[in-house]
C-alpha cells in the first residue's frame, strides 16, 4: 500500500468510529423489528450484512411478517433504496475512470447515507481505501447490533437510545454544513431543503406518503430545480463536490 | 426457509441499486444539467433526511431541535463528523435528564 492509501485507511477507520456508534444504537431498534417479524437472530444478522439499509430492511422486515410476495418485497425495496440509485450516480462522477471493477462492486455493495456523505466531504478523487476503513468499524458493528436487538429486545435504556439516535443526523450536519457555509447557493438550498421536507411532513396532503419515498421525491425535484436556476461552473462537481 | 428467500430477494435489489450506475457509468458527464444535479443531490438528500426526522426521533422533540441548532453551530464553527455527532448525543443527553 502506497502512504496515502494508508493514510486514507486511517482516516476511515477513525471516521468509522461515530458512523458505527451510531449504526449499533440503529440496528438495535431494526433487531427488535426483525424479532417482532418473526426472523431469527442469526436471519435478522445475515439480513444486516448482505442489506445494510435501515429503511430498507425495515421495510422488508414489516413485509415478510405481513406473508407478503417476493415481487412486493422486491418492489417495495426498490423504492425505500433509491436514493443509493442517486448516490451511486454521484458517487460515479467523483471516481478516477479508470478505477477497477472490484473496487465499484465493493464500495457499491456498501453504499449507505453516512459512507456516501463522509466520502464525498473528502477532497478529489474517491479513495476506496478510506471507504474500506470506515466499513472496516462501522459495518459489523450494524450487524452486531441487528443480532443483539433481536436477541435482547429493550436491554438498553431509553434514555441512551434517544441521545444516540441523534449521531447520525450529526454526521449529516458536518458533512453539509461545511459546503453551506463556503457557498450561499448551498447554504439557500439546505434552508428550502428543510422548510419543503417540514412541510411535506406535516401537510396532511403527503402524509400517506412513506419517509422513502418522500426523500426521493423531494431530493430529483429540488436538486433539478436547482440545477436549472444554478448551473455549476465547468471545474466545480469535479473538484469540490 | 421463506425468510431466507425474502431476505436474498432485498439483497439482490439493494446490491443492484447501488452497483448499476457505478459500474455502468464511466466517463465523466458531459451534461451541465446532469452535473448540476449530482453536484447538488449529495447536500439535497441529506438536508432533507436531516430536518424534521431530527426532531421525531429523540424522545423530546425540543431536545433534538436544539442538537440541531448546536450542530449547525458546531459544524459551522469547523468541528468534524465526530465532534459534531458527539455534541449533539451530548446535548439530547443532557437535556432530556430534565424535559423527559
Amino acid at each position: 500500500m502506497t502512504e496515502r492509501k494508508r493514510k486514507a485507511f486511517r482516516a476511515g477507520l477513525r471516521d468509522g468510529v461515530p458512523i458505527g456508534l451510531g449504526y449499533l444504537a440503529a440496528s438495535f431498534g431494526l433487531g427488535i423489528a426483525a424479532r417482532n417479524a418473526g426472523l431469527l437472530p442469526l436471519e435478522s444478522m445475515l439480513a444486516s450484512m448482505l442489506n445494510n439499509a435501515s429503511a430498507g430492511e425495515y421495510v422488508g422486515f414489516t413485509l415478510i411478517a405481513a406473508k407478503a410476495t417476493l415481487i412486493e418485497i422486491a418492489l417495495m425495496t426498490f423504492v425505500a433504496n433509491a436514493r443509493y440509485l442517486l448516490m451511486s450516480c454521484a458517487w460515479s462522477q467523483r471516481m478516477a475512470p479508470d478505477l477497477p471493477l472490484r473496487h465499484r462492486l465493493l464500495m457499491g455493495f456498501f453504499i449507505t447515507d453516512e459512507f456516501f456523505a463522509t466520502a464525498i466531504a473528502q477532497p478529489g478523487d474517491l479513495e476506496p481505501m478510506y471507504t474500506y476503513g470506515e466499513i472496516c468499524v462501522a459495518s459489523p458493528l450494524w450487524a452486531l447490533g441487528t443480532l443483539l436487538g433481536c436477541i435482547a429486545g429493550n436491554l438498553l435504556p431509553d434514555r441512551a437510545v434517544s441521545a444516540f439516535s441523534v449521531a447520525l443526523f450529526g454526521m449529516f450536519l458536518a458533512t453539509i454544513i461545511p459546503a453551506a457555509r463556503k457557498s450561499r447557493i448551498i447554504a439557500g438550498l439546505v434552508a428550502v431543503c428543510f422548510a419543503a421536507s417540514w412541510a411535506a411532513s406535516a401537510l396532511p396532503l403527503f402524509a400517506g406518503i412513506s419517509t422513502g419515498t418522500r426523500t426521493i421525491v423531494l431530493t430529483v425535484v429540488i436538486a433539478c430545480a436547482a440545477a436549472l436556476l444554478f448551473p455549476i461552473k465547468d471545474e466545480e462537481g469535479e473538484a469540490d463536490a | 426457509m421463506r425468510n431466507l428467500v425474502c431476505i436474498f430477494v432485498m439483497a439482490f435489489v439493494s446490491f443492484l441499486i447501488r452497483v448499476v450506475p457505478l459500474t455502468l457509468i464511466r466517463k465523466k458527464i458531459r451534461s451541465r444539467f446532469i452535473r448540476s444535479v449530482l453536484y447538488y443531490v449529495p447536500y439535497v438528500t441529506l438536508a432533507v433526511m436531516t430536518f424534521p426526522a431530527i426532531v421525531e426521533a429523540t424522545a423530546s422533540p425540543v431536545a433534538g431541535a436544539v442538537a440541531l441548532i448546536a450542530g449547525v453551530v458546531a459544524a459551522w464553527c469547523g468541528a468534524g463528523l465526530f465532534p459534531v455527532s458527539c455534541i449533539c448525543c451530548a446535548v439530547v443527553f443532557v437535556l432530556e435528564l430534565f424535559l423527559v
